[in-house]
């Protein structure tokens, strides 16, 4: 039988270091992004300009949803 | 009649208060837990009275703060990544602008013969906010680029003598004849302009925009 018990602190440390690194690798990705796709525009290169800007959308989607479940375990916390 | 608000006695085992209990004892006569959560942790883990005065006097719950902090440095790291995502639909926007304004129309620059062997002019193209260089490199060869330099839009300086494009502000050196970088920290091509002889006149048609 699951008992759904909130997290305790330690678990919530945890769970905010590891949606951190999440997040900071897809940060780090959409930086390069961003660079690489100005790099292509100011080139002249118009080929990767909304495929770029959708994989950036998808990042900051899945950033959104990890805060989003961040807030969850805050106000479930005991 | 006299109110009686008093609740009926609940005597169910698992009622609030007397969880966990095996018998009819209220919950009330055992202490009560301490909540792990609200007790200070000192950085090095040690107990409180092994730490200095000074810490006892200003207590602060470290793993609490660590872990505020985290939480505060992702929220930041999130509304990075959405101005992150605004930058590459600004760069959308500003290509869907681009391309409504359409190819720049010809424009004339100069009559062959005003521009001897070696010597360069400066003109703007396709707006007046586009600085750009015209060299006539010999007798039959005119090329022309964009006098901003592709590293921070410094205006750069040709020299015709050694066949090089010069960027002053960091020592950034293009190729004359092509505009390609040769030196320095430009990684792009300055853009070409596109020309063509009319009638005894250098007309301008375009520009190529390069990444290489």
């Amino acid at each position: 039988m699951s008992v759904n018990r909130p997290f305790t602190r330690a678990q919530r440390a945890t769970i905010v270091n590891g949606m951190l690194a999440f997040v900071l690798m897809l940060v780090v990705l959409q930086l390069w992004l961003l660079t690489a796709t100005m790099n292509a525009y100011l080139g002249g290169d118009r080929s990767v300009i909304w495929p770029a800007a959708f994989a950036s959308a998808v990042c900051l989607l899945l950033n959104a949803g990890l805060l989003r479940y961040l807030y969850h375990i805050e106000r479930t916390r005991r | 009649m006299a109110d009686d608000r008093r609740q009926p006695l609940d005597v169910r085992i698992d009622s609030e208060g007397r969880e966990g209990l095996t018998g009819t004892t209220p919950a009330s006569v055992y202490q009560p837990l301490q909540d792990v959560e609200q007790v200070t942790v000192a950085p090095d883990g040690r107990s409180m009275e092994l730490q200095p005065a000074w810490r006892t006097d200003f207590p602060i719950d470290w793993p609490q703060d660590h872990y505020v902090e985290r939480r505060d440095f992702m929220k930041f790291m999130v509304l990075t990544s959405l101005a992150f995502t605004v930058g590459q639909f600004w760069i959308a926007a500003q290509n869907w602008w681009r391309r409504r304004r359409g190819e720049p129309e010809a424009v004339r620059l100069a009559l062959v013969a005003d521009v001897p062997i070696g010597a360069t002019r400066t003109f703007s193209y396709p707006t007046e906010y586009d600085p750009c260089l015209l060299v006539r490199s010999d007798e039959r060869t005119f090329v022309a680029f964009s006098q901003e330099c592709t590293h921070l839009s410094c205006a750069v300086i040709p020299d015709v003598a050694e066949g090089i494009i010069r960027c002053p502000c960091h020592e950034g050196l293009f190729d004359l004849a092509t505009g390609r970088p040769i030196a320095g920290p430009p990684r792009r091509p300055l853009s070409r302009v596109c020309l063509a002889i009319r009638g005894g006149e250098i007309v301008a048609t375009g520009v190529e925009e390069r990444t290489a």
